[in-house]
């Protein structure tokens, strides 16, 4: 028996009304992951900015917290941050493309995907007895920036490719479909079309990527990257040291100045992350389109 | 349609030369070159590398932050990849110098032999290992070796803190310590219970002895162990336990560890070097550097001198090489 | 026509016509595609590289250890004391102890994440959105040993409010910060695939009448699925290999009780206490850490196989 107009007018707003709780459900939701990010930081920071000057961020470290400061450790965060971006982001973007658009299906397809998966869930310290026996030790690189740039890279370089593949499946087959047929080759299809369409999504995996690598403590003193460093590294062959290491050494030790010190670094830490992620939405946001 | 061509947006530079800029910045050089009077070890260059405990570090760096004034040229690093971390790294003659919260091995020394490393053990200073309460706990007044034991041996039956002393309150006894693979661990247990490593194993376990510190201190009924530094910053937290090794009850203060009275839980932690990098002139100045004022410096960072007879007993060590 | 022709299509030569098979080989295009195609392959490669390294590495030492530690007591021993004398070897504390993390935090940051990301693509505002964005990537950036001090110091006090006796250490806080640090990838990655579908898909559903609930949970999340569940997992791969924020948060005692307020170790967090720590290289103690090692990879290893084999299910194509 078909509903009556009331019977049907109350279902509707039922539905209707089921939708709008459900928005501001969702909307509830991340506004408060919005104010937990701003009570985290809140919390960490409180207590560094009494110490944030141009003195902290241009002193290297020292036993006397009044002198000590985070040049040594900023300057080598972005000297490897850096090396890992410029290692990363071509090979992870180009193993997406092979994997998307010129492998087929086939079993071998198939393992490197599983692959991959897995890489991404292999702890990072894992990665760092790795990078040690390897880049440290069997190509006598050495404790440098280059070793460690490499072995965060191999960390990273799972998200990226996850991320870039799954960018590049949104983009739609009928533009590609569209280049063939004017006579463009795969690659020139590839380059032209399909890598423009899919960078907002491959951004957002650099982003990730790059926002994990730069926090990392364990791998890189796994490698020997170092904790007190007064000069700063003048090639990727030198030692360096690292921020989110320093940070750690300072609140570990026993004196309360310390712990304050630590939640500087931790604010100039957020600020180069930060600025990093800028850079990397905005082009972001100058290529994103959505797909009709 | 947007190329990557967008990367060639000149305002996206702008971030971009931030960096580039810093970086540069950075390859100009050691900017932090202190001058000081024209000694001779100012003409010195090179590397001199450490690493090892993260309880011998502060030593180490207030030495290597000190050495820079006389040697600016000289670049020493100093690492924390724990005592036996940097063992592993020191025996693949990757380091030149090794921290150690607790003397070496008979493995290590194996492995020394094997590579053909021949190396040298110095004292620096010493740490008094603290046992802590709460500063909310009122009964406790000392503690005897034997009562340690008892509480801490593998298999452990004592749970509250009657089973130690009837007269105290009936109350469960918490405890926390360093973690397994700690200088102080290890140190701790073989003091106490006869073997390094034994010790019940259902204890509150932290690397960082600030968690300890909070841990302890908002418990009444808690009972714990770690370096003498942690418990000078939080005097007003913690109260120390006076320890009785059979002259009567203890506490650790400067003067006691440092003439030996509190013990047996106060011990030397050292530094070990490579034989053949003291063959290098800046290495060589640097240890001699360390030596001369591992005294001073100590006490500057929570650790306590050794008696000055052991440290020209080091001297003599070194310059017998 | 030339005028039609992709401009950036630069490498193409100008005596090049469509269907000249001779002049398009000539003009070195075809050169051109071999060597990019062997690039991109030998790229993919080394991914492939990295495992048989990792396996390598790990297998030899954890060969190594199962001569002097039986198999039987490892898998089904109930107690790890590997570290402390007398010495036991039961791995099941270990397992636990991350099953409770991972899942905790899984619990946490996937509805979060999605809920977020469906608001992000369906609900807010242009100029909202690019302002959350990057603000919850930010989230993602904050260092591990960051969000373990945020665990002791203001998570575990809070908890302390609603639960009294929970400890100092507890998997209830390792498990939340956690869960808070893999939001973000749940979050932006889901949002990346959802705005990925096509607009006529929603445009069809609402012309029958369907509400903006029923567009998002029968439509476009179904429509985006693929990249919505290589979110979660992601998520979950990270929370498993987390290491320093639970170390800090949980403690480091092994333990099999079911109790959420009590100390745990990971088996991720055992690892680093053993690398980084004091325990000399060669003796069963350290050679723990590659066995523990190894069984972390093989779960990882069975839990990516199936989620492929249902995730190939799941895959919808839009043209």
């Amino acid at each position: 028996m078909p509903l009556t107009t009331e019977q049907e007018n109350r279902n509707l707003l039922k539905r209707h009304r089921k939708a709008r709780f459900f928005a501001l459900f969702c909307a509830t939701i991340t506004w408060s992951s919005v104010v937990l990010l701003a009570v985290l930081l809140y919390q960490v920071s409180i207590e560094g900015f009494r110490w944030l000057d141009w003195q902290f961020i241009s002193s290297f470290p020292s036993r006397f917290p009044e002198r000590a400061g985070i040049k040594s450790a900023l300057v080598g965060t972005i000297w490897l941050i850096s090396l890992v971006a410029l290692i990363s982001i071509p090979v992870g973007v180009s193993t997406a493309l092979y994997l998307e658009e010129f492998a087929g299906n086939g079993k071998i397809s198939k393992i490197i995907e599983v692959n991959i998966a897995n890489l991404a869930g292999v702890p990072s310290i894992v990665y760092g007895i790795l990078g040690l026996a390897i880049f440290v030790r069997f190509f006598a690189l050495e404790r440098s920036l280059i070793s460690g740039a490499l072995t965060m890279s191999l960390l990273i370089l799972p998200v990226i490719i996850i991320a870039s593949r799954e960018a590049i499946k949104t983009v739609p087959q009928g533009i590609r479909n569209a280049a063939y047929s004017l006579g463009a080759t795969k690659w020139q299809t590839t380059w032209a079309h399909v890598l423009p369409a899919s960078f907002p999504g491959i951004m957002t995996g650099v982003i990730l990527a790059l926002s994990r690598a730069i926090g990392e403590t364990a791998p890189l003193i796994m490698i020997g990257a170092m904790t007190f460093v007064a000069f700063l590294p003048e090639g990727p062959m030198d030692s360096f040291t690292a921020m989110p290491i320093q940070i750690y050494n300072w609140v570990s030790r026993p004196q309360e100045e310390f712990h304050q010190l630590a939640a500087a670094g931790i604010i100039v830490l957020l600020a180069v992350l930060l600025i990093m992620n800028a850079t990397a939405i905005f082009i972001r946001n100058r290529t994103e389109r959505r797909m009709k | 349609m947007k190329y990557p061509a967008a990367l060639l947006n000149k305002s996206a530079n702008v971030p971009l030369l931030l960096f580039v800029s810093l970086l540069l910045g950075s390859c100009s050089g050691q900017d932090e070159s202190q001058e000081a009077g024209a000694t001779d070890s100012g003409a010195l260059s090179g590397v001199v590398s450490l690493d090892g405990s993260s309880t011998v570090y502060p030593i180490s760096e207030a030495v290597a932050e000190e050495f820079l004034t006389v040697a600016p040229r000289v670049r020493v690093t100093v690492g924390v990849s724990g005592t036996g971390g940097g063992f592993k790294k020191f025996l693949a003659q990757e380091t030149d110098i090794n921290d150690a919260s607790r003397p070496i091995k008979s493995s290590e020394m194996l492995e020394a032999e094997a590579s053909g490393i021949e190396y040298l053990e110095i004292p620096v200073a010493y740490d008094g290992l603290s046992v802590v309460i709460s500063s909310n706990n009122d009964f406790v007044d000392y503690l005897t070796v034997q009562e340690l034991q008892l509480i801490w041996q593998p298999g452990s039956t004592v749970d509250s803190w009657d089973d130690i002393r009837p007269q105290w309150p009936s109350e469960p006894l918490r405890l926390y310590g360093p973690g397994t693979d700690s200088g102080t661990f290890d140190y701790f247990t073989e003091t106490i219970n006869g073997e390094s490593g034994a010790s019940r194993p259902d204890y509150t376990a932290s690397e960082d002895d600030n968690v300890l510190v909070q841990g302890i201190s908002g418990d009444e009924y808690a009972l714990g162990f770690f370096g003498f530094a942690y418990y000078v910053e939080n005097m007003d937290k913690l109260k120390v336990v006076p320890i009785d090794g059979g002259n009567g009850p203890v506490i650790p203060t400067e003067t006691t560890i440092n003439n030996g009275t509190y013990s047996p839980l106060s011990r030397p932690v050292f530094i070990y070097l490579n034989a053949a990098s003291m063959a290098r002139p800046e290495v060589k100045a640097f240890v001699d550097f360390y030596i001369e004022n591992a005294g001073v410096l100590a006490s500057e960072v929570g650790y306590i001198a050794l008696p000055d007879d052991l440290y020209q007993q080091a001297k003599d060590k070194v310059s017998a090489l | 026509m030339a005028k039609e022709r992709n401009p950036d299509a630069a490498v193409v030569s100008q005596s090049a016509q469509p269907g000249d098979a001779r002049s398009i080989k000539k003009s070195g295009v075809l050169w051109g595609e071999f060597a990019i195609k062997s690039w991109l392959a030998s790229c993919s490669f080394i991914s492939v590289v990295t495992t048989i390294a990792i396996v390598v590495l790990l297998l030899k030492e954890t060969l190594n250890f199962f001569e002097h530690v039986s198999p039987g007591e490892f898998f089904l021993g109930t107690t790890w004391t590997p570290l402390f004398e007398p010495s036991s070897f039961g791995v099941l504390p270990l397992v636990w102890g991350t099953l409770i993390v991972t899942i905790g935090a899984a619990l946490l940051a996937i509805p979060t994440g999605l809920a977020s990301a469906i608001y992000l693509s369906e609900y807010a505002p242009d100029r909202v959105r690019r302002t959350i964005k990057p603000v919850l990537e930010l989230l993602a950036g904050i260092p591990t040993v960051v969000y373990g001090y945020f665990a002791l110091t203001f998570v575990t006090p809070a908890l302390r409010n609603i639960f009294p006796d929970i400890q100092v250490f507890n998997a209830l806080s390792a498990s939340i910060v956690v869960g808070i640090m893999v939001l973000p990838m749940v979050a932006t990655m889901s949002d990346n695939a959802l705005r990925a579908v096509p607009v006529s898909l929603r445009q069809g559903a609402y012309a029958l009448g369907a509400t903006s609930y029923e567009v998002t949970t029968r439509v476009v999340v179904p429509a985006g699925l693929s990249g919505v569940m290589a979110s979660f997992l992601l998520a979950i791969s990270r929370a498993i290999g987390e290491t320093m924020a639970v170390t800090l948060a949980a403690g480091q005692t092994p333990n099999m009780s079911l109790s959420l307020f009590e100390s745990i170790q990971t088996m991720t967090s055992y690892i680093v206490q053993v690398s980084l720590g004091d325990t000399p290289s060669g003796g069963v103690a350290y050679q723990t850490l590659f066995a523990v090692a190894t069984l972390l990879f093989a779960i990882t290893l069975v839990i990516n196989i199936i989620s492929q084999m249902i995730l190939n299910r799941f895959r919808e194509v839009y043209d």
